[in-house]
């Protein structure tokens, strides 16, 4: 067996050192402690002796070389082995051995332990830095979900949090959770606002080098803060309900072209959806309302907006008083809105003033949709795109226009049943449509 | 520019300023004809003559003693304590000699003087050639105490000390000697006193050390930052002056501070550190100040595994500074 | 050979300077019996080593380093009797320290007299820097530090010896053995019977003299300033002599010596023997004694009267000159 001797480290803060000169050459016979080589380092010139006697069997580093200290510089053939395993020798101790594992944990205790013992949990625990961000930007740390040791709290959490754009949604003071009594039947289960708030933050955008970034626009920003507002305050509840619209088809069909030519615009299914809404407010008081903290508001005007799409975004121009028109009035104000809205001609008294909103989703060709509540009001409205479909009458299967008609409500101030009675409003209104409905 | 090892960049620092100024003498235990145990004043005999580069009797506090007196009779001494776990004999002459002599003569008299000190463990010093010495020092009004990390700082304040009209303790950690080294300019610079340095920037938890273990720290930062752990490392170079406000800074950038020294935890420099953060940041603080220092035993023991669980290592850094980041 | 230098006015100059030296002394007992002055400490007896050493020096220009004893040594080497008044009440024109150090921790920069603490013996390794400093300047100067013998126990006196020796040193240690050290007899702060016998341990020659007579001090010192100057090194000189007072005002020698003891030594007070001896060998004229004497009274009164009228520090300035900038 061949040991390696190893340049040791000669002094402290010595890191490397110098062959000077070889004392013995392969083939030479050596004791142990003899001299082997010299070897200069910038402290001190010294002798290096054999760690084992034998026979030199390598040298691995020639005269004028220069090794860290630890590198093998020779062998030395044990006095009768035969070769083959070596076993790495320092000439000296080597500079810092691994401590032995026994060694390594009873050291440990006495290493200085961090000032820090977290305690078991630190949820509601918040340092300074959290209470002062937290206080500036009016957000309440116990609503923020903590992703630090033991559910704690962190500072950057917070500053995620606030860099939400919600920020009254985190002023407001978690209420309690309040005790829904939906019938079984109502949609999701109302989420409490406190958990809302505590949505984790959006993710922050990934930018490509090719990617181009658009800055938002004001009406981009208006619409963002509101959908926002909305949907992280308002506890939305969804449900739908098929409309069997083939005699309100027939009926425009008939109209139409006799319509076109005496009012001078086309008519459409919106007066009569817009009509049916009205009737349905009527028949609802509560949806034509508004949520008002700890209490709810009843409107007494009945003005529904009209979501409308436009080339600079979603607009909702109002149609005032809505329950005094008759469809042709209905037809004739909503399509001047929508016209003035898609030339940017609307007021601003055009665009406030909404009790309700009714969302025509049905001309993008969707049968179902998840509206976003046009907060404060209480209930939006969408008619989906009329579709002929297999529908069963009398237990007999017949071709049908149908359209279906969802709303998403503010579980505060109805519950499903008053929304369910609403929609059915609607739906009896537009099956009731006959040849002979007046649209004056 | 020129690459150098910690110790070279002293040692040309020595000679550059020798040469600049005649004033400048080097004495102290066989830094003359020996050129020094550590080889730092290795030349400068051959050079400077006997005059200037003296081998003193064996006696601490006569080499700081005198060096007092031949500062103020006009000399710029640059004595060298052999091993800074020697001075003891002399604290009373640094303490309540040197550190007062210009506040008790009412600014009348003044004592530029440098002392350099090898300090630090790691080295199979034992007791006696490894201790961390700073705090005792830079507890004293009066007195300036500076460690540098690099070639580069070694060399500018070292040239900062030397120019400084106040006693100056220049501590030289002995395993960064050889190990360390970095490229250093030729021409003439300092290095203000007082003054820390950003090493390195980072988001989220701020390092506050010197002297070795900044080296240390950023061997820590750099594993770190695999774990997508972003590490800031505040390098104080000056332990006193403190640079105040760059230590505010960094621990409201990032709210996480961890203190690391070689010396011992309890009155170290960290104590000081963190109480200034304590006082003047509290607000931005988002985790206790975490200090990670030598343990309060006497001194660092000699069998390596002893030493080994003395010494504040990269690995120890890295640990601390992961469970900082994650608290 | 150095008695070749000492003209009559340069005695007259001695005399006076050392009474000079005792009616200030006595002043500032006064005045702190009165409670005017926290602590003072005396010369009181030490006069003639102080003025006779101190005036054998290139005065202003040499250094010396004294310890809290040598008021006389500070005069002689141009302190006035108001700087000494304003430095015991702790006034803000203080020149040794702005009001910052105790009475009797001399320093004036003006005058090469170097700031001392109260650490017994950091100042013998001063003076051995400052002559290091004049070797490799070549500047020609002298160091003196001074100190009393129980400070020679110390290691820096020790230090300072050997430094000076090896490196021959242009630097002369004095040592104004007055037999106590507070209240520790000198038989207990070494066992042999001289100061000057440990010179030898270092390479230097160690010379007793008479401390109460100030030619002779004066003698000694010139002949180790020019060995200093000549650049054959270090001298130890110790002047025999003894303290008349307390070693503060805070202090009662009678707990420690004798009344008798103290008796015998007054009957060598330096400034009494020296003023018959200078009348005897006419150097001196009754007539100039009495002028003399007058004007010490009157320096004493102007300097006190000025000091107690001096401004107090302002508490503004505790931060000053805590560093150059």
């Amino acid at each position: 067996m061949a040991e390696v001797v190893l340049m040791p480290q000669l002094g402290e803060s010595v890191t490397e050192g110098t062959i000077g000169q070889w004392l013995k050459k392969v083939g030479d016979p050596v004791e142990k402690y003899e001299s082997l080589l010299e070897v200069t380092t910038d402290k001190v010139n010294a002798e290096v002796p054999a760690p084992i006697g034998g026979t030199i069997s390598k040298i691995l580093a020639e005269e004028g070389q220069t090794v860290a200290v630890g590198t093998p510089i020779c062998e030395i053939a044990a006095d009768g082995a035969g070769g083959g395993e070596t076993a790495a020798l320092a000439a000296e101790a080597p500079a810092a051995p691994a401590p032995s594992p026994s060694a390594a944990p009873a050291a440990e205790p006495q290493a200085p332990q961090p000032a820090t013992a977290p305690a078991a949990d630190l949820r509601g625990r918040y340092s300074p830095a959290v209470r002062r961000l937290a206080e500036e930007n009016h957000i309440n740390p116990d609503s923020v979900a903590g992703t630090g040791a033991q559910g704690r709290v962190t500072r950057d959490d917070i500053l995620l949090a606030a860099s939400r754009p919600q920020k009254q949604a985190q002023t407001a003071p978690a209420p309690a959770p309040v005790a829904v009594q939906a019938p079984a039947a109502a949609a999701a289960p109302a989420p409490a606002v406190g958990t809302a708030a505590a949505a984790p933050a959006p993710a922050a955008a990934v930018i490509d080098p090719d990617d181009q970034v658009v800055p938002l626009s004001s009406i981009r920003k208006v619409i963002a803060d509101r959908m926002m507002r909305s949907k992280v305050t308002v506890p939305h509840a969804w449900l739908m309900m098929e409309v069997d619209v083939t005699p309100l088809v027939s009926l425009r069909q008939s109209l139409k072209d006799d319509f076109q030519a005496r009012e001078g615009i086309s008519l459409t299914y919106m007066p009569f959806m817009l009509r049916a809404v009205v009737q349905a407010l009527k028949a609802v008081p509560a949806m034509n309302a508004q949520w008002n903290g700890d209490s709810i508001v009843l409107k007494k005007h009945v003005n529904i907006g009209m979501a409308t799409a436009t080339d600079r975004g979603l607009v909702v121009p109002v149609i005032k008083d809505a329950d005094q028109k008759n469809i042709v009035g209905l037809a004739k104000a909503s399509q001047d809105l929508v016209k003035r809205a898609r030339t940017s001609r609307l007021t601003m008294d055009d665009l406030t003033g909404g009790t309700f909103t009714v969302d025509n989703t049905g001309a993008i060709g969707t049968v179902l949709t998840y509206p976003i509540i046009n907060a404060p009001e209480v209930g939006i409205v969408t008619m989906e795109a009329i579709v002929k479909r297999p529908v069963v009458i009398q237990d007999m299967v017949a071709i049908r226009s149908m359209m279906n008609v969802c709303i998403s409500f503010d579980h505060r101030v109805v519950d499903g049943a008053e929304a369910g009675k609403f929609v059915q409003v609607i739906k009896q209104t537009l099956e009731g449509i006959g040849p002979s409905t007046s649209i004056y | 520019m020129a690459v150098m090892s910690y110790l070279e960049a002293i040692r040309e620092t020595l000679r550059q300023e020798m040469r600049h100024d005649q004033r400048i003498i080097i004495y102290g235990e066989d830094v003359g004809v020996r050129g020094g145990v550590f080889r730092v004043t290795e030349g400068l005999q051959k050079e400077f003559g006997e005059d200037r580069v003296i081998d003193s009797p064996l006696a601490e506090a006569a080499i700081i003693g005198t060096a007092i007196g031949a500062a103020v009779n006009g000399l710029r001494p640059v004595p060298e304590i052999q091993f800074a776990d020697f001075i003891f004999p002399a604290f009373n002459q640094i303490v309540q000699e040197a550190a007062r002599i210009r506040y008790r003569s009412n600014g009348e008299f003044g004592v530029p003087l440098v002392i350099r000190a090898p300090f630090g463990g790691g080295v199979h010093g034992a007791l006696y050639h490894s201790q961390s010495v700073e705090a005792f020092f830079a507890h004293v009004p009066g007195l300036k105490v500076v460690i540098p990390s690099t070639p580069y700082d070694a060399k500018g304040l070292l040239a900062a000390a030397i120019q400084d009209e106040d006693p100056v303790l220049y501590f030289e950690h002995k395993a960064a000697y050889r190990s360390i080294k970095g490229e250093v300019p030729e021409e003439r610079y300092i290095i203000p006193i007082g003054k820390a340095d950003l090493k390195r920037p980072g988001k989220d938890l701020s390092i506050i050390t010197y002297g070795l273990m900044v080296s240390y720290a950023q061997k820590a930062a750099e594993t770190l930052e695999k774990e997508g752990i972003s590490v800031e490392i505040l390098d104080l170079r000056s332990i006193r002056p403190l640079d105040v406000e760059m230590i505010l800074e960094t621990a409201k950038r990032t709210g996480k501070v961890l203190i690391v020294h070689e010396d011992n935890l309890t009155g170290g420099i960290g104590g000081e550190v963190s109480a200034l953060i304590a006082e003047h940041a509290l607000f931005d603080l988002d985790a206790p100040i975490m200090r990670l220092a030598g343990p309060d035993v006497p001194a660092m023991p000699y069998s390596p595994p002893l030493e080994h669980a003395f010494m504040v290592t990269s690995d120890k850094i890295t640990e601390a500074a992961r469970k900082l980041a994650k608290f | 050979m150095a008695t070749l230098n000492m003209t009559p006015e340069l005695l007259k100059e001695m005399y006076y300077t050392m009474a000079l030296s005792r009616a200030l002394d006595d002043r500032m007992w006064i005045l702190n019996r009165q409670g005017r002055a926290p602590v003072v400490y005396s010369a009181n007896g030490h006069e003639a080593v102080q003025v006779g050493s101190a005036m054998a020096l290139n005065r202003g220009e040499d250094w010396i380093v004294p310890y809290y004893r040598d008021l006389a040594m500070v005069l002689a080497y141009g302190m006035t009797p108001r700087e000494v008044m304003l430095h015991l009440l702790g006034r803000a024109d203080d020149p040794n320290s702005g009001g910052r150090q105790m009475p009797a921790h001399w320093g004036l920069k003006r005058r090469h007299i170097l700031t001392t603490g109260s650490v017994v013996a950091t100042q013998d390794v001063h003076a051995a820097g400052l002559a290091l400093a004049s070797k490799v300047l070549k500047d020609g100067r002298v160091s003196m530090a001074s100190f009393g013998e129980g400070s020679t126990s110390q290691g820096e006196f020790h230090e300072a010896l050997n430094f000076a020796a090896v490196h021959k040193l242009p630097v002369i240690f004095l040592n104004e053995n007055n037999g106590y050290a507070i209240s520790v007899p000198a038989r207990k702060q070494m066992a042999i019977m001289d100061v000057a016998a440990k010179a030898q341990g270092y390479g230097m020659p160690g010379v007793i003299v008479d401390g109460n007579d100030p030619v002779k001090v004066y003698e000694v010192t010139a002949e180790a300033a020019d060995r200093a100057r000549r650049g054959e090194g270090p001298t130890l000189i110790e002047a025999k002599t003894y303290r008349f007072v307390p070693h503060s005002s805070d202090d009662d020698d009678r707990a420690y010596r004798s009344r008798e003891e103290v008796a015998e030594w007054k009957k060598r007070d330096p400034v009494i023997t020296f003023e018959k001896r200078l009348l005897d060998e006419k150097v001196m004229t009754a007539e100039e004694l009495k002028t003399f004497q007058q004007r010490i009274k009157d320096e004493v009164n102007d300097a006190t009267d000025f000091a107690e009228k001096a401004a107090l520090p302002d508490p503004a300035t505790l931060w000053r000159y805590v560093y150059a900038d």
